[in-house]
């Protein structure tokens, strides 16, 4: 993955990306799926890896962005693509809106106790949604039908998500080369040097937080529709599936690499597709194993084993003069 | 001589230790001035102090006429106040490069200044920084990958990319391999006369402390015993039985 490979990897994909609908069409609902659980992934990752703000409270940003995005198209009355348009922005807006609230008050706290602080979010945002009358209160909302032939709702959504995965891709490859990308690597590295040097360290932490919800928020707004009923805890604050889920990715892949949690999110979904069906009830279980297994074997995650296996590589790659 | 920075009354206290006890300071602008003490005499608090890492309990702290008492450490930073770190302090999971390129104040701090790649100049300028500090051919290494020496250089190197107005650096020779002191003895002296950087500096090292400071201000048991020239610090009395008292 040195600079000059790096576009050839992206063209592979991103072929693999626009060609996998019709490759495989019976799996369209799975492949929408995995490109949602990338840009989970690659989104938690700013923080997270890059950072080093283990957030565990994501999973609120993407509800809020199901909720109004379905909302919106409920009472906005517009057709069903211009109103789920409008509806992913405004989820999206709502959720960047709420990251700098709440980044401004917990990402004061270092560290663990910022993941500490996260922990809540989630939960308390599904209590409150539960309770909540306009929203449908426990019994959740439900979106339009997609108004063509079923089929054709999963090819829908499975080019939406790979476009937007591959635009966050590109977004953060850009935004990690930028002097913000050494910024937040500074924050992870040593907070208090950063702060000696003058670097506006709360401020870098609330917009990366933010850029994380934005697009949390989009992903969330389209899930509804996708996945045709948002409830307040199994689906849109989702913090036992989707919540640890995009941590795990991000960890299993390599956190604080552009190619870990991608890798991450395609090995996590393929094997709990293969699998997940045949574990019955015991998914927890299996999921607890999982995350037991990544952090005593893999705590740098696939992409950082390989980099202390061969680091020949990882010489051109980390420290390659395009980044400094 | 005007006074670049003036510590008026400083008192810090942790729990029941008193680590400073009303040290009245100045350091002049342009000047190499060097603060010395037995482990423990408070000079560590003192500097975090000033540059606002903890907030004093009395007393105020001056800084080219401008009150900073009650400023952060970022602040503090950004009017070109800089500290180095006894424990050395750098991004050890970026390369030397990159250290220097998040350095550079020039290039700026705020959010939109930030959002784009290292320029020509900022890199140039590291490039040139890291030739003086002698760490130009690790510029490409993780910085956790340098030895503490190493660490130490680049460390300067990055407080001298933010073009500061005045360094507070903490024990600079402090776990270098001996044959390069001179070396570093040196650089801070350049870095004084051509970059005219005021240097505030702590040293153990006696032989450094004296042929580097032109004025040094001795502290034993959190408040300020003495202060004077070299030659007359080292003979002093009260300094060479805080020193043995210590030891
Ligand atoms: N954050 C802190 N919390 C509690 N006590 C502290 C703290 N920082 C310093 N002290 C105490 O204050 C006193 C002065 O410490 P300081 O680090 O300033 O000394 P120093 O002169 O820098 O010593 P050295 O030469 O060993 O670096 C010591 O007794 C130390 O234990
Ligand atoms: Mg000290």
């Amino acid at each position: 993955m040195s600079g000059h490979r790096q576009p050839l990897l992206m063209l592979a994909v991103a072929a693999v990306g626009v060609a996998l609908p019709f490759v495989i069409p019976d799996y369209r609902a799975q492949i929408a799926m995995l490109w949602a659980l990338v840009i989970m992934a690659q989104t938690w990752d700013i923080t997270g890896g890059q950072t080093g703000y283990n957030s565990f409270g994501n999973i609120l940003f993407f509800g809020v962005g199901m909720y109004a995005s379905v909302v919106v198209q409920r009472d906005v009355g517009l057709d069903f693509f211009p109103g789920l348009v409008l509806g992913m922005v405004v989820g999206a807006g709502i959720a960047a809106a709420l990251a700098v609230l709440l980044g401004s008050m917990i990402l004061r706290m270092r560290g663990h106790y910022f993941a500490i602080a996260t922990l809540g979010l989630g939960i308390a945002a599904g209590e409150i949604a539960g309770g909540w009358d306009y929203l449908g209160a426990g019994s959740g909302l439900s979106p339009p039908l997609f108004p063509a032939p079923p089929g054709t709702a999963n090819l829908f959504f499975a080019y939406l998500y790979f476009g937007v995965a591959a635009l966050v891709f590109v977004a953060l490859a850009a935004l990690y080369r930028t002097r913000f990308g050494l910024a937040l690597n500074a924050i992870r590295d040593n907070e208090d040097k950063a702060e000696a040097m003058g670097l506006h360290t709360g401020v870098y932490k609330v917009t990366a937080w933010t850029m994380a919800a934005f697009v949390l928020g989009l992903v969330g707004g389209a899930m509804g529709n996708m996945l045709g009923f948002v409830d307040p805890r199994d689906t849109a604050f989702a913090g036992a599936t989707f919540g640890v889920w995009m941590v795990l990715m991000a960890i299993l892949g390599g956190k604080g690499t552009l190619w870990g949690p991608v890798l991450g999110a395609v090995i996590f979904h393929i094997t709990q597709e293969l699998l997940w069906t045949h574990l019955l009830g015991w998914q927890r279980v299996a999921l607890g194993v999982i995350i037991v297994g990544i952090v005593v074997f893999f705590p740098q995650g696939i992409l950082g084993w390989a980099r202390t296996r061969w680091p020949a590589r990882h010489e051109h790659q980390g420290h390659g003069s395009e980044r400094a | 001589m005007s006074a670049q920075l003036t510590i008026e009354g400083a008192t810090k206290r942790f729990g029941g230790i008193t680590a400073n006890e009303d040290i009245s300071l100045e350091v002049p602008e342009g000047r190499i001035v060097g603060l010395i003490g037995p482990n423990g005499s408070g000079k560590s608090t003192l500097f975090n102090s000033v540059v606002g890492y903890h907030p004093v309990d009395g007393g105020s702290i001056r800084f080219e006429g401008r009150e900073i008492t009650r400023l952060r450490t970022a602040e503090i930073a950004r009017l070109g106040l800089i500290r180095t770190f006894q424990q050395t302090h750098v991004f050890v999971q970026m390369t030397g490069l990159q250290n220097m390129a998040i350095s550079d104040a020039e290039a700026g701090h705020g959010l939109f200044q930030l959002m784009r790649p290292v320029s020509a100049e900022t890199r140039e300028r590291a490039e040139a920084l890291l030739a003086f500090c002698g760490l130009y051919g690790k510029r490409h290494l993780m910085a956790g990958e340098l030895s503490f020496g190493q660490r130490k250089l680049l460390e300067l190197a990055m407080a001298l990319m933010v073009r500061p107005r005045m360094l507070l650096l903490d024990e600079p020779t402090a776990g270098i391999n001996p044959t390069l002191i001179n070396g570093v003895i040196e650089r801070l002296q350049r870095a004084n006369r051509e970059f005219g950087v005021t240097l505030f500096v702590i040293e153990h090292n006696m032989r450094v402390i004296m042929s580097l400071a032109e004025h040094i201000h001795c502290l034993a048991h959190g408040r300020l015993l003495a202060s004077g020239p070299p030659e007359a610090l080292r003979n002093d009395r009260r300094v060479i039985d805080a020193y043995l008292g210590a030891r």
